[in-house]
Order: structure tokens, then sequence, then C-alpha cells
């Protein structure tokens, strides 16, 4: 899968939980840039992003994650 | 909604929670307000967040409490302000096995994990009392799911120290409680987690990472099931399964194969996986679902069928049987007018896909589960919690018996040309008297699923019920009618306020099961609380009527009665501030003699 179609599908994982077509992210994209994106929703996004790429990512990712552009490196290295 | 029924794709109802919510917000359904704390011991924000949608599409709006993080035993017990202002309708704690504070060790004394053991279920009894006393409203509480690991392995399971033992016992120590315990109800997530699977079911990564108690992916089943016992208590169950016959009941068509060639019984696997389906049923008539059927066959052949040495079901566990060629559809609305309840508290049960579609786009608000292959029939309709139980009284046990009662009295009707003299033939014997403790629950109940007959549609919790009984203010009657068919059981609810500035009684309820109308027991009823009204000295009774979706019947019931329509100026002044657009307000002077109007039921009179 190339960084493009991972963003591609990514975009509609956003879209879908913060339920707001509008929504593009990169790599810079955080927290900040989105409203809802709170802790709570956090839990939220990280699940469905597990779901819709069949990853699971590990504790020590998830908590030290900083953008998008690491959630994706890490979706990346492993989807197949 | 078809995609918040089991089975449901939990993925989709995570992801998709929003536009869901939105989605069922604006579909037009008229729901029922009701406010919700849950204290949890855990994060609680997306069990919430799914259980919402779940309320909604019973038709009911939540507003929630949420507790700050872990803190249910403080709100619980220190009565926060925001709590008591809340006004809570239901309490929900959600707690589970990361919450016991009091676990034994492993290799401790008999004597000591006896000890954790009481100082565990103490700890939550007094906070259970405290709610009970403190908000007189239905409480829900977890019980405890297994741990995830066992030091001991199998033996975990007999020493008392084994932590396997001790969530059983203290498990059971639970439901003992709330078996003799009025509105307090166990949210089983030990039958839950087991059925999920423990292993998919315990995160430890979600728990160290967010503190959620179960993993993210188990929560819609979670807030599925807690659902299920919210609407129980808000009276949004079902009441009747309408059954077809070929391939659901039992293999083969009867028509083709004839009953000879059908499968059923122990023979074959396929016959024992329609054996134990008509078990299951049977077991649901138990409960005092109400069984009817409707069948593309001629009667002859269904009857046929149904007499198969091999089936478990036989006509007589039927209320009403439609075998004919007519559009199911239609013969569903049919059974639901002949045994007196609305369509939308039926579950269609049919293996073929085109009948529950006509049947799901003709009757708005029946379910029509996708019943799956025979060997999901019955996980497909049980994960539904149509039936949940949250309390059997003697009534739900002997319904089926009064409803076959009710279609045997039909049948005499038709051999009376006089009507009266008819009721004098059901030898009518009634009981009227004020709310008594021992059914507070049956009360309850019926406030809760009564809707046709219903002026008022108020509705009570067992607590409300039991605060009106002790109030001075209020005049409540039950009535309990019995013939010659049988016992009825509690039928009729009446409820007035005393306003000694006006000398009335403001009738805030007023109810009658269906089951027994055109029996002149709401004459009874009237006679009764005439009588009652008088000895307090009260001289006229205001009747209320607030129009509902499904209380038509009974909008002219006050006319009927002998009331007179009081004037519109007057009426706005007595109707509650928010009453439906159509309310209207009636009044009977009862100063003067009053001859009554029941004469064909023997009453006994409690009051």
């Amino acid at each position: 899968m190339t960084r493009e179609e991972i963003y591609e599908e990514l975009n509609e994982v956003f879209r879908d939980v913060f339920d707001d077509e509008s929504i593009t992210v990169d790599d810079e994209t955080t927290a900040d840039d989105i409203d809802d994106w709170d802790s709570l929703e956090h839990i939220n996004l990280i699940a469905a992003v597990e779901q819709q790429f069949g990853i699971k990512f590990n504790m020590g990712q998830i908590v030290t994650m900083k953008n998008v552009g690491e959630m994706v490196n890490y979706i990346e290295a492993n989807v197949e | 909604m078809n995609k918040l029924e089991y089975p449901f794709d939990s993925e989709y109802i995570l992801k998709k929670s929003k536009s869901i919510r939105r989605e069922l917000s604006a579909d037009g359904t008229k729901r029922t307000h009701k406010k919700i704390a849950v204290l949890g011991g855990s994060t609680t924000h997306d069990y919430i967040r799914v259980l919402e949608l779940f309320l909604l599409n019973y038709g009911i709006e939540p507003e929630f409490y949420e507790s700050e993080y872990d803190q249910y035993y403080q709100d619980a017990m220190f009565d926060p302000k925001e709590l008591v202002s809340f006004e809570p309708d239901l309490i929900y704690i959600h707690t589970g096995y990361r919450n016991i504070e009091n676990l034994p060790v492993p290799g401790m004394s008999r004597e000591e994990s006896d000890n954790c053991l009481n100082a565990e279920f103490d700890r939550f009894k007094v906070m259970w009392k405290h709610l009970a006393d403190t908000y007189h409203c239905p409480v829900i509480q977890n019980n405890f799911e297994y741990p995830f690991y066992r030091v001991m392995g199998n033996y975990e399971a007999t020493d008392p120290s084994g932590r396997v033992r001790y969530v059983n016992r203290l498990n059971e120590m639970f439901a003992e409680y709330a078996s003799v315990t009025e509105a307090f109800y166990i949210h089983d997530i030990n039958y839950l987690s087991a059925s999920y699977g423990l292993d998919k079911w315990i995160d430890p990564a979600f728990w160290h990472m967010y503190k959620y108690m179960c993993s993210m992916q188990a929560i819609p089943e979670f807030a599925y099931s807690l659902s299920h016992i919210m609407k129980a208590i808000w009276g949004k169950n079902k009441k009747a399964l309408v059954l077809d016959l070929d391939n659901t009941l039992w293999g083969g068509i009867v028509g083709d194969d004839g009953p000879e060639g059908l499968e059923i019984g122990m023979e074959t696997s396929v016959g024992q996986t329609y054996t134990e389906f008509q078990t299951y049923l049977k077991e649901q008539k138990k409960i005092g679902v109400l069984l009817n059927i409707d069948s593309k066959n001629d009667e002859e052949n269904a009857m046929a069928g149904l007499e198969h040495p091999a089936g478990v079901l036989k006509k007589e566990d039927f209320i009403e049987i439609r075998a004919n060629w007519d559009p199911k559809d239609r013969n569903l609305i049919d059974i639901a007018s002949a045994i007196n309840i609305l369509p939308d508290s039926m579950v269609f049960v049919d293996d073929n896909p085109a009948e529950r579609m006509i049947v799901a786009d003709q009757v708005p608000g029946v379910n029509v589960p996708d019943i799956g292959q025979p060997e999901e029939y019955i996980r497909n309709i049980d994960k539904n919690g149509y039936f949940e139980v949250i309390g059997l009284s003697e009534d739900d046990k002997k319904r089926n018996d009064m409803y076959k009662a009710n279609a045997e009295r039909s049948h005499l009707q038709a051999a009376y040309t006089d009507y009266r003299e008819y009721l004098l033939g059901l030898k009518m014997k009634a009981r009227i008297a004020p709310f008594e403790q021992l059914y507070y629950n049956r009360i309850s109940q019926l406030t809760n699923k009564s809707n046709q007959f219903n002026l008022t549609t108020l509705r009570c919790t067992v607590a409300d019920i039991e605060k009106y009984s002790l109030s001075d203010e209020y005049i409540t009657l039950y009535g309990q009618l019995e013939d010659k068919f049988g016992d009825n059981g509690i039928v009729s609810l009446l409820m007035g306020r005393i306003d000694n500035e006006a000398s009335a009684l403001h009738m805030e309820l007023w109810l009658m099961s269906c089951r027994v109308l055109k029996r002149d027991m709401e004459c009874a009823m009237k006679d009764a609380i005439v009588k009652a009204a008088r000895a307090k000295g009260l001289s006229r009774i205001y009747g209320y009527y607030y129009p509902t979706a499904k209380n038509g019947m009974v909008k002219e019931f006050y006319m009927t009665m002998g009331f007179e329509p009081v004037s519109e100026e007057k009426a706005v002044r007595l109707l509650p501030p928010d009453a439906a657009q159509g309310s209207s307000v009636w009044v009977l002077e009862i100063s003067g003699d009053y001859e009554n109007d029941n004469n064909v039921i023997e009453v006994e009179e409690g009051f």
C-alpha cells in the first residue's frame, strides 16, 4: 500500500469518526487541528484505524504517536 | 433500525455512532425522556455513547449524568449536588473485576477469604441502600467478570482464596440481594463476557491506557445488553411472537411433504435442531410471551403439522392461529387486534426473507429479526432481548392461560344474544383495593406497558408506586378480576390526588388492561373511586386525558362514564403546562345521590 492510498482510506476513517466530511489530514495533523479530537475520541479513532487497516498498534506506539505522519508510518510498516 | 439489532456490526456502530445518532434523532419518533446517572468505576464515555444509540432506537431519549473517572463510590455515598439536582430516573453502577477492593490473596485461609468476601459485599450493599433511600429510583448493578489470569490454574475455582471461586461467590451474593430487593437489577456481565469470549473481552492494554473495563469491540454488546434492562424497566418490552410454520417450526413443507415427512424430533440432527427451537419457544411461553401462528398453509395441513407426535408445541400453546393464503402482514395485524395488543409489540419470526421484508415494510414498529439458519434461530432471537425479564409476576406465568380463556369467552359470547346475559354468565368477581405492597411490582409493570386504555400514560417505577401508596395525598385503587374461566389478575389501576381546597380528586392515573375490555370493569372501578372520594369528603372528580400515539381509544372515555367536559378556560388552569395538544379535562360531581354503574360484577372492596 502506498502512502497516498493509506491517506485516502485514513481520511475516510477520520470523516466517519468525527462525522465531518470536510476533514483532510496530512503528516503534520495533530489533535489540536481537529475540534472534537480529545483523549476520548482518540480511543475511538485508534480502534477505527486498526479495524480499517487490519492492524493492531501496540501500547508503546499508541502512547508515543505525535502526529498523523507517525501513525501513517506505523500503518505503512504493518499493513501488507 | 436493523443495524442496531443482533447480529450487528460492532465496528460499524463504533465508527459511525455520530451519523447513526443523527439519523435516529431525525426520524420523527416521539421518545420518552429519561435521566440516567452512570456511576463508573472506570471510563464510561464510549459505553454511554453507544448505549444512547440503542436507547434512542427503543424510543427512549436519555439524558446522562456521568460521574468523574472512578468516582462511583464517592458519588453514590456523598450525594454531590449535581447528582441530587439531576434527579435520576435510574442509576447504573458501572463496575467490574478491577473495582474489587477486597480480593483474597492465593493461599489465604478459608476464614480470611470469607472476610474479604463479606467486606466487599457489605461495601456494595451500603452503597445500594444509600442510593435507594436517597433517590428512590431503580438501580442497575453489574456483577463481575472473571479475572484474565489464574495464578493457581484450575484450582482457582476450588480454593476459597481462588479468585474464580471468589467471583462466583460474590456474584451469587449479588444475585440473592437482587432477588429479594425491589427495583434493583443485576446486569450479568459474567455471562456476557463468557458469551463474548473472555480473552477477547479483556484487553489489558485498553485497561492500562484508557481504563476501559472491556475491549472497545465488546462495547456495543455490552451496551446492547444493558439497554435491554433499561427498556424493560421503562415498558418497552415486546409481548408476542408471531411464528411461521414451514421451515421455521419444523423442517420441510407440511402441504407437500405431509406431516410424516417433516423434520422434527430426535431421529435426525435437523429434526433435533427444530425440536430445540420449539422447546425454546415453549419456554418463552412460560415467562408470559404470547405465541401465535401466521402461516401460508391450508388450515387443515397446518393443524396436521402441529399434531406431529414429536412436536413440542401443540395447538393449545398458541393464542391465535392464522393459517391461510392472506398476506402475512394482514394476518399479523389481525392477530394483534384479536388479542388486543399493538402490532409494534410483536416479533415476527419467519425463515423467508421475502415475507420478513413485507411485514417489516407494512407494519411499522414490528420486529423482524434475520433469524439465519435453523441452528442459529435461537441465538438470533435470544440475543435481542425482546422479552427481557426484570422480575416474574404470577401474571406473567399465567398470561397465556388468561388470553386462552379470553378466546373461550368469545365463543361463549356467540352463544348469548343479550350482552348483559353474557356478562352475568361470566360470573365475574372483582377485588378493588388500595395498592398493596405485595403487588407493587405488578402495578409498576402495568403502568409501564399499558398504552391503549391509559388516560394519562403516567409511567411509574416500583419506587414511585410505593411513594404514592404511602402518601396521604393520594387515593390509589387496583382492580383484580376473575370469572368462571379463570383469574385475570390485576387489570385496572386508578390513582387520584386529593385537593381539599377544591374539594376535588384529580385523576393522575386511570388505566385498564385491554384484555378485559367491555366487561364493565371500568364501571366497577368508577363506582369504587366515587365511593372512596366521598369517604374523604370530596365533592367532585376531575378526569384528565392526555393523547398519545396509542391511546386514541379512550379519547371519549370520560364522556361515556358520565363526566362533563370542563370549560376551556378552566381546563387551561387545570392542565399541566406541558400537556400535549388535544388534552382534555372532565368533571364528575359526586356530592348528590350516586347510583352504581356496575351491576354485573360482584365486588369485594378492600378500602
